[in-house]
């Protein structure tokens, strides 16, 4: 299973660039799946034989001789904070003095820094889908358990007592009997490799009410860098001798350049270089403000034909329905159980509905970007890039080299921002071949407008919901259809695991555009759940029954959700009288393992058509949360995000074309419309940790659209409820 | 075409072209990367700096127009993180993916230069023109506040 190897007085290749300061100390190598052993110093060189097979170490620990415990980080951090998460969990059972630890990305090796159980895929690296902490849990806490070992060890054989009287506090190893102590740094200067380090059983870690770091107040160890400027992103590095490029990409997914200018451009002022890519045309010149105006002047034939051209976003909804109504068999199903059709033939009442939402763009902060320098013999590359997927990225750009992953190395960055779209690796891909095609340092940076104009959206997608109750008003029958496109996207959130219902049928009707499609944050939980908790509002009204004493019956068999759901009414006084001309709306829903509810006040301009969100109450229940300020702020983070693409977002197609460009007419949430409170409390659990970064989005969508039929008994169905549909609604 | 002007104090001369916009000549010329691109349209804030004082979005200042006058970025804002506004951001742990935190802290770091105590409604309007899409509102919100108090106590 896990065990460190520990060197003395040896700094790893690896690091060396990272840690060639020091020269004593302590270096932990924490393997999952088997010891690391002999040569494995230059692990993300050139060399075989450096892996023990079945190894995977996660993260590197080194004390030096003053205390200074580094730890390299594994994980992308794009903003979720998991970055100071995972060294809390190794300094939390290592009995490590948090104020001398500090963090640092990890060079990128899936084979030695994978996280374990992802999926069987083998080694890989990625961070999606809020997986980190929780992957990380145990092992890394079981790691520090064996450092702390070691250091006992040592401390035991240099004072010559039985390690069983010796014990920790924070960066310090005690002797109580003998009334000695002494520091980590001081036992890094002479602590010798221990060979046989015991496993340490889980029954054996802290437990949760030992922890001095977990579920206490940690400051973010990459917050101070983000107040001065001077943390890194890959848009901030600048290579010796590189050349910027930008890319014309086709308007139309899938057709290709099939002429160009080329003379014109390359007469053109600082311009070296143009590329025809697949996809587009790239240009490339030594000064980033001589591309733009190429740009503008590169007249480019495109190809035609591709099947993209004949979608239009706005028309295919009437499609959509027909679908929806044809009785298409042969769907994807995602659930079946009992017999829902035949449920909802006998049913005593039944109900439908249907719910629309449109394609949305990531808009994250730092548009994409990449330096890649491939070198002069065409077999290598470095990258300098924010990427959710490096390991994805170091197979894509070895691929497109035809040479083995081991000669790509990967510089990590800070992600400004990932939500999905840097779980992607296109846009390294594309300044890999510009620098193949140069040979030099290549710094691609993707404007505003291409980062819309060739994003990659959420779906939009129709979802059909069909409901029978039997005579004492309890749901016996659920039918859920989502047409559109991208399948596994459209099926995440459909499932409604917390709600018994006993007959169920819930598929997918796929289509296909042709259309660039990928995850988003929560990925479809944003539009499932909003359809899923409108319906059960819309069932729990035409009833006569509280929408929130509903919930509560279809979740009886949920203890663990009732509580999350009981704790947002709670927090908001459900019940009570809202302010005048405001209203109330909760809503459920489960992401990443994590459980979540709220509620949502809102009011409404009924002269424009404006939604503004006051207050939202919320509650989580993400199992032992190791930072929990940092998960408040997910959890503000999350549910902006989903007000946002709730209330504005919208990404449009004409004839395969993305209509929208930059913030003026894509409107993602400003501070003025963001929610005056919100109010996040975190349950109390001892179960291991589940995901937070994404669990706070998918209960906007129901939340406002309940609130907004309270208050005016119209039901909003089409997300996003921007204020030209809201008028609409209500004229209608 | 010579330039000249004043960045974080120090005179500072260049000969680029004069219509790259003063975003590009800050980040690739000279190095200065805490000021963001994210739009190139003055529509995000990203790219915050101050010129003789007040805020402006360098993505579309032409490098012309700061000849002989006295540029900000954050880099010059203060000496190791030292303004009241870069304590508040850490104490009321503001950023997350950080991205466009070097243009919100010079974008309110111009409020609190022409209102010590500001309103939450002025700190709203003051900052709708930054974006923030991890969602950071609220704190940047605290963290004003937390600031403009340390300022009217010092
Ligand atoms: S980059 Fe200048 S305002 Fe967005
Ligand atoms: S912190 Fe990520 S955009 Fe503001």
């Amino acid at each position: 299973m896990k065990k460190p190897y520990i060197l003395d007085n040896h700094m790893p290749s690896l690091s060396r660039r990272r840690f060639i300061a020091g020269t004593g100390g302590l270096t932990f190598m924490i393997s999952i799946g088997g010891l690391i052993n002999g040569n494995w110093a230059s692990a993300n060189e050139d060399s075989e034989g450096s892996r023990t097979k079945g190894s995977n170490i996660t993260v590197w620990v080194k004390i030096d001789s003053e205390g200074t415990i580094t730890v390299l980080n594994p994980s992308a951090e794009m903003g979720q904070g998991s970055m100071t998460a995972l060294a809390v969990l190794i300094a939390e059972e290592m009995d490590a003095d948090w104020s001398k630890v500090r963090v640092e990305h990890s060079p990128i090796d899936p084979k030695i820094y994978g996280r374990p159980g992802w999926g069987g895929r083998g080694y890989h690296m990625i961070t999606v889908g809020s997986f980190t902490v929780s992957g990380y849990f145990k092992p890394l806490r079981q790691a520090g358990a064996q450092a702390r070992y070691v250091l006992l060890k040592n401390v035991s054989m240099k004072w010559k007592i039985p390690l069983t009287e010796l014990k920790t506090e924070p960066g310090m190893v005690i002797h109580s009997a003998s009334n000695r102590r002494i520091s980590y740094g001081e036992i890094a200067s002479f602590a010798k490799t221990i060979k046989e380090i015991p496993e340490i059983p889980e029954k054996s870690l802290k437990k949760p009410g030992e922890f001095r770091l977990i579920g206490k107040y940690v400051p973010r160890v990459d917050i101070p860098e983000k107040v001065d400027g001077s943390a890194l992103y890959s848009m901030d590095v600048i290579v010796p001798d590189m050349l910027y490029a930008t890319i014309l990409r086709t308007p139309v997914n899938g057709n290709q350049p099939e002429s160009f200018n080329e003379k014109e451009i390359m007469s053109m002022q600082g311009i070296q270089k143009i590329v025809r890519l697949k996809h587009g045309v790239g240009i490339l010149g030594k000064r980033y403000e001589n591309l733009l105006p190429a740009k503008r002047r590169l007249k480019v034939k495109w190809s035609k034909g591709a099947p993209a051209e004949m979608f239009d976003s706005e028309k295919i909804l009437e499609g959509y329905k027909n679908v929806a109504s044809s009785g298409k068999k042969g769907g994807h199903v995602l659930n079946q159980q009992g017999d829902a059709d035949a449920a909802i033939q006998n049913a005593h009442r039944t109900y439908s509905s249907d719910y629309f939402s449109d394609h949305v763009y990531h808009a994250q902060m730092e548009p994409l970007n990449a330096i890649v320098s491939v070198n002069p013999a065409g077999d290598g590359a470095e990258i300098w890039a924010g990427t959710q997927s490096p390991s994805g990225a170091i197979k894509a750009v070895a691929k497109l080299l035809g040479t083995s992953p081991r000669k790509i190395k990967l510089h990590p960055c800070f992600l400004g921002g990932g939500f999905g779209r840097r779980s992607m690796s296109d846009y390294i891909v594309e300044a890999a071949e510009l620098s193949k095609a140069v040979r030099k340092p290549v710094k691609l940076i993707w404007s505003r407008e291409d980062d819309f104009q060739y994003g990659a959206f959420r779906p939009m997608c129709l979802q059909r919901l069909v409901a029978g109750l039997d005579a004492d008003g309890k749901l016996i029958a659920w039918k859920h259809s989502i047409v559109g496109d991208g399948r596994r996207l459209l099926s995440s959130g459909a499932k409604i695991p917390f709600y018994d219902i006993p007959n169920q049928h819930i598929e997918i009707l796929g289509l296909s555009h042709g259309v660039r499609l990928k995850h988003w944050r929560a990925v479809g939980h944003g539009f499932t759940k909003f359809a899923i908790e409108s319906f059960i509002d819309e069932i729990a009204e035409a009833e006569g029954v509280d929408s929130y004493q509903f919930h509560r019956q279809v979740m009886h068999n949920s203890p663990r959700a009732l509580k999350v759901l009981e704790t947002a009414a709670d927090m908001a006084g459900w019940g009570r009288k809202p302010p005048d001309g405001h209203a109330f709306g909760i809503s459920f829903a489960e992401r990443s393992g994590s459980l979540a509810a709220c509620v949502a006040e809102v009011s409404l301009e009924k002269s424009s058509g404006k939604i503004k969100v006051h207050r939202i109450w919320s509650s989580l229940d993400a199992g032992i949360v190791v930072q929990p300020d940092n998960a408040v702020a997910q959890m503000e983070s999350a549910i902006i995000y989903g007000l946002s693409s709730v209330l504005s977002e919208r990404i449009t197609f004409k004839d395969g074309k993305v209509q929208q460009s930059n913030f003026h007419d894509y409107h993602v949430m400003r501070i003025s419309d963001a929610p005056e409170e919100i109010h996040v409390k975190i349950i109390d659990s001892n179960e291991s940790p589940s995901g937070i970064g994404e669990t706070g989005l998918p209960i906007t969508g129901g939340a406002v659209a309940n609130a907004v039929a309270a208050l005016s008994g119209i039901r909003l169905k089409h997300l996003p409820f921007t204020p030209d549909q809201v008028k609409k609604a209500l004229e209608s | 075409m010579s330039i000249e002007f004043e960045l974080n104090g120090s005179k500072t001369k260049l000969d680029p072209q004069p219509e790259t916009a003063l975003l590009w000549v800050l980040r690739e010329h000279l190095k200065l990367t805490g000021t963001k691109f994210g739009c190139g349209s003055g529509l995000c804030g990203a790219c915050t700096v101050h010129l003789d004082g007040h805020p402006i979005r360098a993505c579309i200042t032409p490098v012309s127009a700061v000849a002989g006058k006295s540029v900000t970025t954050i880099e010059g804002l203060s000496k190791n993180r030292s303004h009241p506004l870069q304590k508040a951001w850490i104490e009321a742990q503001v950023p997350q993916c950080g991205y466009c935190q070097s243009g919100q802290i010079m974008q309110a770091a111009a409020l609190l230069e022409s209102n010590k105590n500001p309103s939450r409604d002025e700190i709203v309007a003051y900052m709708n023109g930054n974006i923030c899409r991890c969602g950071t509102y609220l704190r940047i919100i605290r963290a004003i506040k937390i600031a403009s108090a340390e300022v009217n106590e010092g």
